[in-house]
């Protein structure tokens, strides 16, 4: 353990980090060279904005070709049966594919924006079915994730995944279906009481047209199928195409502002500041370039005094990445999405259009026993969670992986284990906890406890559920 | 009268001082909108049983009479002399036989033809739209069940407000309700084990509500390790039967709950469906009888309203694998010792399908506000009264 004069501000680069991030690791290394804050957050972000893709390799299927129905109708009882595994393993190597990403990267601050975006901007495995698109949604919004947010919008309405996730199939001339329109004001740009039900209707007619197109599975518009009559959103008339509609809505001052409001939520407080909200949208709005708003944003004195609070909660992918990141866990991707998925954050499958849980959503008996669960499976007090998941989630159940998994499984528990115990001796009598923690613990000391078992004890603690 | 009670004060009480002895400790704790309710005897406790995957409506409640039902169902029809006669027109899949006595005693109420404009056949988005209580077309935050506000309705604390066993909790999830959730009671009393109420609170909101949740994870732990009165009667072996009775062991005596939900998974019978939903209704229909027969021996039977329901029906007509695919309108139970029983609502209308399936003809809210408004007396916690009036189910 360092002896530092530089006691406060080592604290303060640890709940940055954590904060913008996942948990700084691993734990007892040096804090980044005494650097001050600012220099700090234009490192993280500057870091995050450079890494315009993953380095993890993605599953070898990404590549393959599209086809257009997700052919499972028609097909006898075995081929049906032997499909929907094929389906449930790819979910799961996507779910790992990214998980790894999230375990190994420089950039923290890359997929915590990724995963911000993943959670408004949402598409789901189940319903989408190929994981194909899934894949190609994933990198479209970490290319995007620091860099300009009207491009990002301009991506998104053509976007594979999210065009079947919202029924863009289905949008026609003429029979318009107002699901991806109303979600683009409502949920993902604008939010209630900023458009009215004649902008969505005229908005859906807009992006009328659209088709996915095999085997590539890139996004075309059919002429004969758009409407190109005219229309009236947001205040503004005229023959618009889905483009179009992007470009009014960036229009409204309302749309800076939703960003920065929930980016606030995300990495600030849960009760953005109004003034401080349109001083930055007022700037956001000028060039929608994402990273020099994170700058501003996170360098706001807010959030380093409600981070020492702990005042907000940090999401399931949070806790187990950034427990695995700090205690330098051999834990596998898998075991860890599994994990997440158990605190109700399954990567690739928001439960609805509304995205994750976010903030105090995601205190529930059920996950916090959950979170308890997997800190107890660490220290190797519980048997390593196998198989046995809640029943609705795809690949969570993988036929097959019963027998044939839980001996490596086991092993690596007990790698897992071993690891753990090594931090556990390895941590000084006093005061590493506030290197966990946001602040001191609420659980009493447990007299007399082995290292391990103090170590464990900090993770139980409510105020490692916070940041 | 008498009627046994088994539990720690167990011996025998005469109705009459049950009686005055739930009206005094009304008197005594803050009469809510429902300690009047309540004071007439024990609280009023709902079970709440979710069919999981979309319950076939049409072979769990037949149109036996209608010639056309064996016409669209050329394979899947249940044979007119099996199935258990309701009436002339209606009558319940031969697996249901234990539901029979009650429905003869009126105690079990039919609801046909429950739904919602718009329906969405989405598994994810219909089982929402049931669960938030909203049309179709909006999202919907909290639980129905969360409208009300479980302290004020009762006038007292229980261990949980409420206790979901198994899959989903959104009914009974909201601002003024969380509810206590368990994949089942003995992982849950294993990994509640060693969780620490702590007394102490918190300015900061987020760490408050962890250790609000954390006391409800240690007293829902505390009760159900306690010595609490165990169900009477045999309950059917499998993983729902074991839900029912642990239910049951959370509602009988000092109840630990008044609200608990399951779940009978299985429901989405796409194919195979002859044989996969008669092993289903059976352990539906055997299990009810089993909590009626719980209910009854712990003299709570007039105090415990169970309530089936499901994310939509199942089409008419059957597919090519000996199964049907998501449909709209279904039929569901409602069962209880206050429940007006009989067949309610509309028979579903063969001739008259709604794009291949059973049109919806009763909005599933007149059901829930029957339960808020009648079973609870919690008016102003009804959805849309007015225009979801509260079906007519219960005895005065």
């Amino acid at each position: 353990m360092r002896t530092s004069a530089n006691a406060d501000s080592d604290a303060d680069a640890r709940h940055l980090l954590r904060r913008i991030g996942f948990d700084p690791g691993p734990l007892g290394d040096e804090p980044p060279e005494s650097a001050t804050m600012t220099v700090l957050i234009d490192r993280e972000v500057d870091r995050a904005a450079g890494r315009r893709q993953a380095a993890t390799p993605p599953p070898d299927w990404v590549g393959e070709p599209v086809e257009l129905p997700f052919a499972d109708q028609g097909l006898d009882e075995q081929a049906r049966r032997e499909l929907r595994r094929k389906w449930m393993r790819r979910y799961g190597e996507l779910q790992a594919w990214w998980l790894r990403e999230m375990l190994e990267t420089p950039a923290p601050l890359a997929e915590r924006m990724t995963l911000f975006w993943a959670g408004r901007f949402t598409s789901s495995y189940r319903n989408v079915r190929w994981g194909q698109l899934l894949y190609r949604q994933n990198a479209m919004l970490r290319r995007h994730a620091l860099g300009c947010y009207d491009q990002l919008l301009h991506e998104l309405i053509r976007d594979p995944a999210m065009l079947l996730y919202l029924n863009g199939q289905q949008n026609r001339k003429n029979e318009p279906n107002e699901n991806f329109a109303r979600e683009l004001l409502e949920l993902f740009t604008l939010g209630e009481g900023h458009y009215t039900e004649a902008d969505i209707r005229d908005a859906a007619r807009a992006f009328t047209g659209a088709k996915l197109s095999p085997p590539q599975g890139d996004v075309e518009l059919k002429a004969r199928q758009h409407d190109d009559g005219r229309k009236t959103v947001l205040g503004k008339s005229g023959n618009f195409d889905g483009d179009d509609v992007v470009d009014i809505i960036l229009g409204q001052p309302r749309a800076a502002e939703f960003v920065v409001e929930n980016l606030w939520r995300e990495f600030v407080s849960p009760q953005p500041d109004a003034g401080a909200v349109k001083a930055l949208a007022a700037g956001f709005r000028r060039d929608w370039r994402i990273a020099p708003l994170l700058k501003s944003l996170l360098g706001r004195p807010e959030l380093l005094t409600q981070a020492r609070q702990g005042t907000l909660v940090k999401s399931p992918v949070e806790f187990v990445v950034g427990t695995a990141r700090q205690l330098d866990l051999p834990t596998t991707p898998m075991s860890l999405a599994l994990a997440a998925g158990r605190m109700g954050q399954r990567l690739f499958d928001p439960p609805n259009v509304k995205g994750w849980p976010r903030g105090e959503d995601w205190i529930t008996s059920e996950w916090l026993l959950q979170r308890r669960q997997f800190v107890l499976a660490l220290a190797g007090d519980l048997p390593t969670p196998t198989d046995e998941v809640d029943d609705d989630g795809p690949g969570t159940k993988e036929p097959g992986m019963r027998k044939a998994a839980k001996r490596p499984m086991r092993r690596q528990g007990l790698a897992v284990q071993r690891r753990f115990g090594e931090v556990g001796e390895a941590l000084p009598p006093r005061g590493p906890e506030l290197e966990l923690l946001a602040f001191a613990p609420v659980l009493p000391p447990v007299e007399g406890a082995k290292p391990p078992d103090r170590l464990q004890t900090w993770l139980l603690d409510p105020v490692y559920q916070l940041k | 009268m008498t009627i046994p009670l088994s539990g720690p004060f167990s011996g025998s009480l005469s109705r009459r001082d049950c009686l005055k002895a739930a009206v005094f400790s009304s008197l005594l704790s803050v009469p809510g909108t429902g300690a009047l309710a309540a004071a007439q005897t024990g609280p009023r406790r709902l079970l709440l049983i979710e069919l999981n995957g979309g319950n076939d409506g049409l072979n769990t409640v037949v149109p036996y009479a209608d010639p056309l039902y064996a016409k669209l169902r050329p394979r899947l029809a249940i044979p007119r002399d099996a199935v258990l006669q309701l009436d002339e027109h209606m009558g319940l899949h031969p697996e249901l036989a234990a539901l029979m006595p009650m429905f003869q005693q009126r105690e079990l109420a039919v609801v046909q033809g429950l739904g919602y404009a718009q329906s969405n056949r989405s598994h994810f988005r219909s089982i929402e739209i049931w669960d938030t209580a909203t049309d179709a077309d909006v999202i919907g935050q909290d639980g129905w069940l969360s409208r009300i506000d479980p302290q004020q309705q009762f006038g007292r604390r229980f261990a949980a407000d409420a206790v979901v066993i198994g899959r989903n909790p959104k009914p009974a999830s909201g601002d003024d309700m969380q509810p206590v959730v368990m994949t089942d009671t003995r992982s849950f009393v294993s990994e509640s084990r060693g969780v620490q109420a702590l007394e102490a609170s918190s300015e900061n909101p987020a760490l408050r509500r962890i250790l609000a949740v954390q006391r409800d994870i240690e007293s829902a732990g505390h009760a159900l390790t306690a010595q609490r009165p165990q169900p009477a009667g045999e309950f059917p072996q499998g993983a729902f039967g074991r839900d029912a009775r642990e239910a049951a062991r959370l509602l009988i005596g000092d109840p630990a709950t008044p609200v608990v939900k399951i779940a009978l998974t299985g429901f989405d019978t796409h194919a195979g469906q002859l044989g996969r939903q008669q092993a289903l209704l059976r352990q539906l229909g055997d299990t009810l009888a089993a909590l009626k027969t719980a209910f009854t021996a712990a003299g709570i039977w007039s105090d415990v309203l169970v309530l089936t329901y499901s994310e939509f029906g199942r089409r008419v007509q059957e597919n090519g694998s000996g199964g049907t695919d998501h449909g709209k309108a279904a039929p569901h139970f409602v069962l209880g010792g206050r429940v007006r029983g009989g067949l309610l609502g509309e028979a579903p209308a063969l001739a008259k399908l709604d794009d291949g399936d059973v049109t919806p003809t009763l909005d599933y809210r007149c059901l829930y506000n029957a339960v808020l408004g009648r079973w609870w007396a919690a008016g102003e916690a009804q959805i849309e009264p007015a225009r979801y009036r509260a079906l007519d189910l219960l005895r005065a």
